[in-house]
């Protein structure tokens, strides 16, 4: 819970030098300026197909931890249950435990049962608040807008999202709870699909635990289970149900019944895991008195770690040989071609050269394909072919003219080329010319 | 609805009462309205008030129909919020437009920002205005000028584009320049075709008569040229290239031009628009590609 809270908070204030003109936040979303920063990752709005590929990634992942695992994100990492446990903790604090909260809410107002409950509410919504003004930190450089915030000096959007998120906090961990596991969550439900007999689920050992009845101290335990049906597991339950009934939908994998449990085996000198980590396999193997195994290579996991493995390689390639210049290149619709006085033909284009760097570059532009082409760039003041400025972290846009002849195929493939003048990189871009009617 | 007890209908089934509307033998139930449905129903009463307040609401008359209306708490109208809009895209075109139009042309073509300015306004203006005969893309039609070209009538550098736009070509505006290409007709039509087809030699390089030639010179060269290459200050087509406005560029077409010769009008913008769109469309124009 505090290794997660700990990422969530502290990772906005992470620092990362891009040099200079660039944001030095680690992770950042400038919506604004619509650039996404993650460590040496920089993407811009167009490539956000990476982000399609991390979420690929992120779901794959899920499904393949899924089935060797069960729940383990439900239960361990979810922001859901972190913030739900989170809460419950608070509560503790303020109201005690499970017992002393139940007669709390019991009896009548009092003072002592304002205050306790006040406190734990106004705790929450503390904790809301600083979930929502970590979330903003996300999308604005964390120190500058901390300190917006201590001044009380913040845009009216962050102000909405902050105010959004404590509400969403406060109403999602401090009422919704199980409940949004259960009836908002679709991922508890298709995981459901991603387990088979052989990933680990929470079981109750029912060959040892039946038959249950309350235990008597200096009473045997011979011609009986080992549950003495304390029902410990039942109430720790923050999903509310009897993992003794077998696993269930809303079941999380938390594991907290699983430490209750243990707790109380070790009081009464028992060995534990009574409810353990298991498969339903074991379980089938065990009450037929065989061998426990645990299968780790099946199909469905291999399957997933293959599909886990191709795309991250693919991502990992894209961002690799990411090009620090993009050239995109549109063809003049209309007209598509303008014939001129001495038998030529000019085609007009809209280029634009993307600069993803963070220092002002001057590229320079040439075709192939073209015979006998005459390549002009419009605009005003020092500009030509060889000498096009792209400020820093920016897109150049020129309007290009190509001249030549009318040519044998009246639609001539061409190329476009772009190469930063100082370190050579070439980026090209496939185009037209069009000569005629067809 | 005010019912006495003895008009009232119970359904037998449910023990609801029923409107006593009967269909085929199918009563409606008169169930109460929920009571979140009403409790929302009162709230948006009760809002239309604070609206009516706040908002301009009710029409009012004044004389010459329901023109006016309330006005509203906050003194809010569409118009004005329009204005408000349209004067904040002014105050931000100020600048640029000011430095526009204290600069020449000259200036404005060395000044990277400055010509951004021009061929952006110029573009919308274009579209506006211009884009109904010469297209949207300004490639012109039968009759229409191609402006995107290099072959230009009455010159093609920015002072005389900015002329042909502010006076037109052919117009009342006493600035306007004009030529009138005569009519050659009633001359023997085996003339016209060696004419025709000299001319046609100019562009496409094909034969000629050497009577033709010798006519065209006579009749012709005053304005179009040696070799045909015009003279835009005439507003001269000129015809020894592959553009051709009025007629195709084929030997009855040439013919018909001589006879019947077309003229195009280009209208006056000026006091249509003002000079400095006057000046952007110049500048937008001679940027297309074919200015000189």
């Amino acid at each position: 819970m505090f290794i997660t809270l700990g990422i969530y908070y502290l990772a906005p204030w992470v620092r990362w030098d891009r040099g200079f003109n660039a944001p030095d936040q680690a992770i950042l979303i400038d919506i604004p300026n619509s650039r996404a920063y993650f460590f040496f990752i920089e993407i811009w709005p167009q490539e956000v197909y990476y982000i399609t590929g991390l979420l690929i990634i992120a779901a794959v992942g899920l499904f393949f931890v899924t089935s060797l695992f069960g729940r383990a994100w439900c239960g361990y990492i979810c922001p859901q249950t972190v913030w739900t446990d989170l809460f419950v903790w608070v509560e503790r604090i303020f109201q005690g435990d499970r017992q002393k909260r139940m007669k709390l809410d019991q009896s009548s107002l009092s003072f002592n049962k304002f205050w306790r409950k006040l406190a734990t509410h106004l705790t929450w919504i503390f904790i809301g608040l600083i979930t929502g003004g970590a979330w903003v930190f996300y999308y604005n450089d964390a120190p500058t807008l901390m300190s917006q915030i201590l001044n009380f000096d913040v845009p009216w959007s962050v102000t909405g999202w902050i105010i959004a998120l404590t509400g969403s906090t406060y109403l999602l961990a401090g009422f919704g709870r199980e409940q949004v596991c259960n009836y908002m969550c679709p991922y508890a439900r298709f995981q459901s699909a991603m387990f088979d007999e052989k990933s680990l689920i929470i079981c109750y050992d029912e060959s040892r635990g039946e038959p249950r009845s309350p235990f008597k101290k200096g009473t045997s335990w011979q011609g009986r289970g080992h549950c003495i049906d304390c029902k410990i597991c039942v109430h720790v339950c923050p999903a509310g149900i009897d993992i003794r009934n077998g696993l269930q939908m809303e079941c999380i994998a938390c594991g907290m019944c699983i430490d209750a449990c243990n707790n109380v085996m070790d009081k009464l000198s028992l060995p534990r895991g009574l409810v353990r980590y298991d498969t339903e396999l074991n379980q089938k193997l065990l009450e037929k008195n065989r061998e426990k195994k645990i299968n780790i290579w099946r199909k469905r996991t291999i399957f997933y770690l293959s599909i886990l493995l191709i795309t991250s390689s693919i991502m990992f390639y894209g961002l690799n040989s990411r090009s620090p210049i993009e050239l995109h290149v549109l063809h003049d619709r209309n007209p598509m071609f303008v014939q001129l006085k001495a038998h030529k033909i000019r085609n007009g284009y809209d280029i634009k050269i993307l600069n993803k760097t963070h220092e002002d570059k001057v590229y320079a532009l040439t075709v192939s394909g073209l015979e006998r082409a005459e390549i002009k760039v419009l605009g005003a003041g020092n500009i030509s072919p060889e000498n096009l400025k792209v400020f820093a972290d920016s897109v150049g846009h020129f309007r290009v003219f190509l001249t030549s002849y009318k040519q044998e195929h009246l639609r001539q493939n061409l190329t476009f080329y772009v190469e930063d003048v100082k370190t050579k990189i070439i980026q090209q871009k496939n185009s037209i010319f069009v000569s005629g009617k067809e | 609805m005010i019912q006495d007890d003895k008009d009232k209908h119970i359904d037998e089934f449910s023990g609801i009462e029923t409107t006593g509307h009967e269909w085929d033998g199918i009563k409606e139930l008169n169930n109460p309205s929920p009571r979140w449905w009403v409790w929302l129903f009162i709230v948006t009463i009760v809002w239309a008030i604070g609206y009516w307040y706040v908002y301009p609401a009710w029409p009012t008359f004044s004389g010459d129909g329901f023109r006016g209306g309330t006005q509203g708490r906050i003194n809010w109208t569409q118009y004005k919020q329009l204005e408000e809009s349209q004067n904040e895209i002014l105050s931000r075109r100020a600048e640029n437009l000011e430095q526009f139009q204290k600069n020449s042309i000259e200036d404005v073509m060395k000044h990277p920002q400055l010509f951004a300015f021009a061929v952006a306004g110029g573009k919308s203006a274009f579209k506006e205005n211009c884009a109904g005969c010469h297209g949207s893309g300004a490639a012109g039609a039968r009759g229409y000028p191609n402006l995107n070209d290099d072959d230009w009538l009455w010159g093609g550098s920015i002072e005389n584009i900015y002329l042909t736009i502010k006076y037109g070509i052919r117009t009342d505006n006493p600035k306007t320049r004009a030529s009138t290409m005569p009519s050659f007709k009633g001359m023997q039509e085996e003339d016209l075709k060696q004419i025709a087809a000299y001319v046609m030699s100019l562009s496409k390089g094909w034969r000629y008569t050497a009577e033709g030639k010798t006519k065209y010179e006579q009749m012709c060269l005053f304005c179009h040229g040696q070799d045909g290459v015009g003279n835009p200050s005439l507003g001269a087509a000129n015809i020894s290239d592959s553009i051709w406005l009025h007629v195709e560029d084929s030997n009855p077409g040439i013919v018909s031009q001589i006879e019947n010769p077309k003229h195009g009008v280009m209208p006056a913008w000026e006091g249509r628009l003002d000079d400095a769109t006057i000046k952007q469309l110049a500048i937008y124009v001679h940027s297309l590609g074919g200015g000189e």
